[in-house]
């Protein structure tokens, strides 16, 4: 399982890749594994806003629903529209073509308490 | 209550199943992945760990009788070495499990019963009035059952039968040795593929598994878990207990008259069909197909509505893998004819659906064969 070390982390399995005020969001390689197969995605409309700790989408396996939920609070500048329509990417590239969202971040601060991928793996260790 | 394992248990975690507890079992829900596990049985074969199912054998001088008497088919139409889709109702007509029967012959038939339902289904047999010669027994630890799905089962399973596939016919079944150990395998399934159910003894389990995955492998055989099991049943419209049936639902309301023979003698829940079915119409409630016009994945338990007013719920629904849409079935209110208009709530959103005729599925509209 992959955990790249330029990313943070949340509880939630989620990953945030921050490039200046801009944060790309998607979700682990843990969290793929753990849903299966994924067969249908749901995410915000550009221009919409996202808080932190709140879904901003759905993503559903074959047998689960699960929310998705915002590791920032920000404007969404960009929607991965393309993953709505393939959403087995997100079983095969979680940190990368199934990216999520772009977000303008509100106030970076909100990143301090994400885990870094040693935490984060740590965590999923602690969690099963 | 233990959860239990089956013979197979050692031989999942070996194959790297996800294993889940299920209806009182450790049961593998997946191995590679569902999709791709689903579409093998679909393109060439599956093996599948059944052995949660449960089996209850009737027997002695008027058993077939009994059964007749406790069962909605015609059980009287059944012969020797052939099994048959029925239902268990009680006397309100409520489903207290749906079967299949193997007549073995008139003094001895076994029931294939839901896991969940076995003990219930056993006490309610069990219970029901009989002569003193009928002896009900729950066999379920005498077994373990495989089930090989697909189009390819029958060049799988040729080389390790001692009776030609081709003897087998469909609902039919035989006592047979499959690699160097005894059976009985019937031609039947929960897949709508081609296929085989092997019931052996669970200590042979191992040796039966491992010979048909080697024997599959140059057909493209996969372990197949229950989530695959579920989807592959539900494209073809089949119910399953706890969904489409259940204690509160008969088998008319399930859209199953076909398996209720109104027309045989005395059986337990038969006044209760017959007024159901009657012009003063008791139905209160009935089954629907159907997909999704719009994108989403319908789950159980989502209401169903026409024109925006709720119409009922979805009982099972997902994501077809073979036909990538939403599927689902659901109960409807009876008196609801027309159902333009038909929509699934998928969180707080109406997503436009319409019905659908059964299977969802057929090799025809898929190309496959």
């Amino acid at each position: 399982m992959d955990f790249p070390k330029d990313l943070k982390y949340t509880k939630e399995h989620e990953w945030v890749k921050l490039d200046g005020n801009v944060a790309t969001v998607g979700i682990t390689d843990y969290a793929q594994d753990s849903l299966g197969d994924v067969v249908y995605v749901e995410l915000p409309q550009e221009g919409g806003t996202v808080t932190k700790n709140e879904p901003f989408g759905v993503v559903e396996s074959v047998k689960a629903v699960s929310d998705l939920y915002s590791p920032i609070s920000g404007s969404v500048t960009e929607v991965n529209d393309a993953i709505v329509d393939t959403p087995e990417a997100i079983n095969e590239d979680p940190y990368g073509d199934a990216w999520m969202i772009k977000v303008d971040v509100a106030s970076l601060d909100e990143l301090d308490d994400l885990m870094s991928a040693d935490e984060y793996q740590k965590f999923i260790e602690e969690e099963k | 209550m233990k959860v239990k394992k089956t013979p197979l248990y050692d031989t999942h975690v070996a194959l790297g199943a996800r294993m889940v507890e299920f209806a009182g079992w450790q049961m593998p829900v997946q191995y590679s992945g569902v999709i791709e596990e689903h579409l093998a049985v679909r393109s060439a074969c599956g093996l599948f760990d059944v052995s949660h199912m449960g089996e209850i054998e009737v027997y002695g001088k008027g058993a077939l009788e009994f059964v007749q008497r406790i069962t909605t088919n015609d059980a009287g139409r059944v012969v020797d070495g052939q099994c048959q889709y029925t239902l268990l109702c009680r006397p309100d007509g409520g489903v207290v499990d749906d079967t299949i029967i193997y007549r073995f012959n008139s003094e001895r038939v076994i029931f294939c019963v839901n896991a969940s339902n076995t003990a219930k289904a056993f006490d309610w047999i069990n219970a029901q009035q009989r002569p003193s010669t009928v002896t009900v027994e729950d066999v379920s630890s005498a077994y373990a059952q495989i089930a090989l799905q697909g189009p390819r089962s029958a060049e799988v399973i040729a080389g390790l039968i001692d009776v030609k596939p081709a003897k087998i016919k469909p609902f039919h079944f035989v006592m047979a040795v499959v690699a160097g150990c005894d059976a009985v395998v019937s031609r039947t399934g929960y897949t709508g593929e081609d296929g085989f159910e092997i019931y052996c003894e669970p200590d042979e389990a191992v040796t039966v598994w491992q010979a048909l995955m080697e024997a599959g492998r140059r057909c493209g055989i996969f372990a197949v878990g229950l989530a695959a099991r579920d989807t592959l049943r539900l494209e073809m419209g089949y119910s399953l207990y706890g969904h489409e049936l259940g204690d509160d639902i008969t088998p008319l309301e399930a859209g199953l008259d076909r398996y209720v023979r109104l027309d045989k003698p005395e059986f337990v829940g038969k006044d209760a069909l017959v007024s159901q079915k009657g012009p003063n119409g008791g139905l209160k409630k009935r089954l629907i197909a159907f997909t999704l016009t719009g994108p989403g994945v319908p789950r159980q338990g989502y209401d169903i509505t026409v024109n925006g007013a709720k119409a009922g719920a979805v009982t099972s629904g997902t994501m077809s893998p073979s036909l990538r849409i939403g599927i689902g079935m659901g109960f409807i209110d009876a008196g609801i004819k027309d159902t333009a208009g038909l929509a699934v709530v998928i969180r707080n959103r109406p997503v436009q659906a319409q019905t659908a005729t059964l299977p969802f599925y057929n090799k025809k509209m898929a190309g496959a064969h």
